[in-house]
């Protein structure tokens, strides 16, 4: 096998007589994004589902670095590395951002069945979790209940939480979704130095933001990958245009 | 990205804020349990036996509410089915002096085993016992959420409600007297002040377990879980285990308030597995504010104090009951703790 | 004799059947349009045969008494939506469970405080009395199959109603897409408190008949709601085919059950014991069975929603 940390080896999946996913083979290389775009329908979230584990492929495989990860749950997955965020915002609302971050490091350290040491002054459980905020720079808003954050935040601390996992690749669905400009381009930034240390699967509608951070892209079309490439290659591909054109109505 | 914080100030806010002083929910915490301690105190020695009994009632339904608490307050599970474990630590109880009277073994075969009038014996079973049984009833009931676990915890109680209700041997419908109080060594157990103290101890123990829990790294998962399930998955963390060992935790701490509960009186009958029973545990959980440390035990009190009251009144006080639950459901969602003690910060 | 009691009580199980389908339909039609957990249900029950015995005392007439008791409990149904149950659409399951638990405590005590504590008196009409004789030489009393022809034909007319008219054809969008059905401009909450009102009248025709073959008293819904709830999870909550084939099945599995279980342990125990032991297993048998059921499928046989 290649030096991927994810790949995904002709994965199918039907509802019904609906060809969700159809024959779909991706890779993620160390140090890149990759980005996965793809017109409403086009089997997205199911394709997403399958890698992150709440949906089961008929056909095909999943490997983390080189381990098959098909049939693990989604806690095992994560506990092997794959980190990932939510297209709409899956944080615990009345929690500090702290307690929300924490969970992965929780995770990580030990089973959870602990039950005296109180975690409020576990520094075993705290300083990962900060250092992982620190990373999303948003450390001084560590004690901060999740509900009091902006929309922006909200996703730093979503990617955090992915971070706390010390992941070997992450899974972004749509993080920049509802971000005005200025926090768009601020996660954007993020996101580029974040790729040297774990690479990133992005699942991104926002095409500026895909064409500036992605090394590579895969476009989804009706649950198969119709064209594969940079973003330069992915730019003049007929079929693309032809897709989104007719999609979009444009 | 570099991290540019001197090594001195990133741990400056590591930890959060401390647990606030001496505030007003600490008073009226502090004020709700001296006075359930020294109201019976000074009843025995005015020679109102019948206070301590109501007293040690309330403490012992307080108990097995901060059980159920446990599930529903802290873990999100609204089990309708509590009344199973109360009731089967009853009869533990039950049972167990029942051969102790007449010393028949309580069964022979693989091996013998005697009846026992012990109370730490009793306990002791009561709590195994009740833990095996929500060990079973909450994996199956576990694999399932919302409205289908809220009724199938009550379908599993009633089954074993049912079970209780047509067993001939220890009484049937018509339940099973306890003779003797079960005893414990160094302490008189029948005498009402002793019996009071003992149940309030344990009152007090399960509450600061529950507390203690709470904080803890399972605490902190169960909390994860209840807020958001799909969080805790993806931070690496299977809900379900943690949920199961919440559930029979909760249903343990129950089962041992019902044993305490069979001693008291004297008596075990299906009626501490009746649905009512789990429903009403249900009730005084809400009355008192629903996933707070204390709430379960304001509950009982204001509970016990209408039915012995309002109860005195009218024969129909349930009606009041249930006009005030209503009240409390739709318009006053924190409870008597969430009115008295102020709304909880965080979770 | 055999062959008779088996006849007799296969028609028990599905008389208990069809009569725990009127409670279960309404009941998971309520969850499935308006996602509400209502155990006040039992109430209406209730409220059906106490209002179907005081008209039938005073008219002589049980058809009169019958037509008031469904009316009653409709109108208290549609009278405790608007009041109360309205306010707990969007609420948590725990607060519905407790407004619905308290609305069975005021109904109880209210109805003991008017009717007082003993049971109220209600026969069937004598033209309903007596037995008729079926193949196989079985005496059935007529009014047993009357109620299992009541079953039958209600069935068939909330099969029409949901599948061929345009308030079945609202509920069913309300059950696949409840944000859909405001936007096509039905008015909701008079579809809600029209539905609520239905299973509501079910309820209180389930209570008026089977209070006149047991007897009728306070407290005399809940054990129906609760083996309403068993059916409705078995079937699958919102699914009224699930409601009916699990009303069938309880009624079925949980009259055998009592009848054969002490024969059968007779065969290999003393017949005291056996009796005891047969008893007690029969009472958990439809737990059991709804046990066995959710290990395999959690979200029961027909489940309408996930």
């Amino acid at each position: 096998m290649s030096n991927a940390v994810l790949s995904l080896q002709k994965l199918n999946k039907h509802f019904g007589a609906l060809q969700a996913t159809s024959d779909v083979s991706l890779d993620l290389k160390p140090r890149e994004i990759h980005a996965l775009i793809g017109p409403n329908g086009a089997g997205k979230s199911t394709l997403i589902g399958q890698i992150a584990g709440n949906i089961r492929p008929d056909e095909g495989r999943v490997f983390l670095a080189d381990t098959e990860i098909t049939g693990m749950s989604i806690a095992q997955r994560a506990r092997m590395g794959l980190g990932r965020s939510f297209q709409v915002s899956s944080l615990a609302e009345p929690l500090s951002v702290m307690r929300n971050v924490m969970m992965g490091v929780q995770a990580l350290q030990s089973h959870s069945f602990r039950f005296w040491k109180p975690v409020a002054k576990d520094r075993q459980l705290l300083e990962p979790a900060y250092e992982a905020l620190e990373r999303m720079q948003l450390s001084h808003r560590a004690w901060t209940p999740v509900f009091e954050l902006s929309h922006g935040e909200r996703r730093q601390v979503e990617v955090a939480c992915a971070l706390a996992l010390k992941p070997r690749a992450l899974l972004l669905d749509e993080p920049m979704a509802g971000l005005g400009p200025e926090g768009s381009a601020k996660l954007t930034e993020l996101l580029e130095a974040l790729k040297l240390e774990v690479p990133i699967l992005l699942i991104e509608h926002d095409m500026e933001a895909v064409f500036r951070l992605a090394d590579r892209i895969s476009v989804l079309v009706s649950g198969s990958v119709i064209a594969h490439g940079d973003s330069q290659t992915i730019r003049q591909d007929p079929r693309v245009r032809e897709a989104y054109l007719g999609d979009s109505d444009a | 990205m570099t991290n540019n914080t001197s090594s001195g100030v990133a741990h400056a806010p590591l930890v959060g804020k401390a647990g606030s002083s001496f505030d007003r929910k600490g008073l009226v915490q502090i004020t709700l349990l001296s006075l359930l301690l020294l109201v019976p105190i000074a009843a025995y020695f005015l020679g109102h036996i019948y206070y301590v009994n109501l007293a040690s009632r309330m403490t012992i339904i307080a108990m097995a509410a901060v059980g159920l608490n446990l599930a529903i307050g802290y873990g999100g599970m609204v089990s309708f089915g509590h009344a199973a474990y109360f009731g089967l630590g009853g009869y533990v109880a039950g049972i167990s002096a029942y051969h102790a009277f007449d010393y028949s073994p309580f069964m022979t075969w693989p091996f013998s085993v005697p009846g026992s009038d012990s109370l730490l014996v009793v306990w002791l079973a009561a709590v195994i016992l009740c833990a095996l049984l929500a060990l079973v009833i909450g994996a199956i009931s576990l694999r399932t959420t919302g409205v289908y676990f809220i009724m199938i915890t009550l379908a599993f109680a009633q089954m074993i409600y049912y079970f209780a209700n047509s067993w001939p041997t220890y009484g049937g419908e018509d339940g099973l007297p306890i003779y003797i109080r079960n005893t414990l060594p160094l302490f008189d157990s029948s005498n009402a002040l002793t019996y009071f103290l003992i149940c309030f101890t344990g009152l007090v123990l399960a509450m600061a377990i529950t507390s203690r829990l709470m904080k803890s790294r399972f605490g902190a998962a169960l909390t994860m879980a209840r807020l958001n399930d799909v969080r805790l998955a993806t931070a690496g963390i299977s809900p379900y285990p943690i949920r199961l060992v919440a559930f029979v935790v909760s249903a343990a701490i129950t089962g041992l308030a019902g044993a305490l509960y069979a001693d008291l009186n004297g008596f075990v009958s299906p009626n501490m597995l009746s649905w009512h029973f789990s429903g009403e545990l249900m009730v005084i959980v809400i009355l008192g504010g629903v996933g707070r440390l204390y709430g379960p035990l304001a509950g009982a009190v204001l509970f016990i104090m209408m039915e012995t009251f309002l109860g005195g009144v009218t024969q129909y006080w349930q009606l009041f009951l249930g006009l005030v639950l209503l009240g409390v459901v739709l318009f006053a969602k924190h409870g008597v703790m969430g009115w008295l003690a102020g709304r909880e910060r965080n979770e | 004799m055999s062959v008779t009691l088996l006849i007799e009580q296969i028609l028990n199980g599905v008389q208990l059947g069809t009569m725990l389908f009127l409670m279960a339909s309404g009941l998971t039609l309520v969850f499935g349009v308006m996602g509400l957990i209502n155990l006040a249900h039992g109430s209406f029950y209730m409220v059906g045969a106490y209002a179907t015995a005081a008209v039938t005392a005073s008219t002589g007439s049980f058809l009169i008494g019958l037509s008031a008791g469904i009316a009653a409990a409709a109108c208290v149904g549609a009278l405790v939506e608007l009041l109360v149950i309205r306010r707990l659409y969007h609420r948590p399951h725990l607060d519905q469970v407790l407004a619905t638990f308290a609305l069975i405590l005021i109904f109880s005590e209210g109805t003991r405080w008017i009717f007082g504590s003993s049971p109220m008196r209600l026969s069937p009409p004598s033209w309903l009395t007596g037995f008729v004789t079926l193949p196989g030489d079985t005496r059935y009393p007529i009014y047993r199959l009357m109620l299992i022809g009541v079953g039958i034909v209600i069935s068939i007319a909330l099969y029409f109603l949901i599948s061929k008219t345009r308030l079945g054809m609202r509920i069913r969008a309300g059950e696949s897409d409840r944000e859909m059905i405001g936007a096509l401009g039905v008015n909701i909450s008079k579809l809600y408190t029209v539905v609520f009102a239905l299973g509501a009248g079910l309820a209180g025709l389930a209570g008026a008949l089977v209070g006149a073959l047991q007897s009728v008293q306070v407290g005399m819904g809940e054990p129906v709601l609760i083996l309403a709830f068993v059916v409705i999870v078995i079937g699958g909550i919102g699914s009224i085919k699930g409601a009916l084939l699990g009303a069938l099945l309880v009624g079925l599995v949980d009259t055998l059950g009592r009848v054969y279980l002490p024969i059968f342990f007779r065969a290999f125990m003393p017949p005291s014991e056996a009796s005891g032991v047969g008893a007690a297993l029969a009472a958990m048998l439809i737990y059991i069975l709804m046990a066995v059921i959710l290990a395999f499928k959690p979200k029961g046989l027909f489940s309408a929603h996930d």
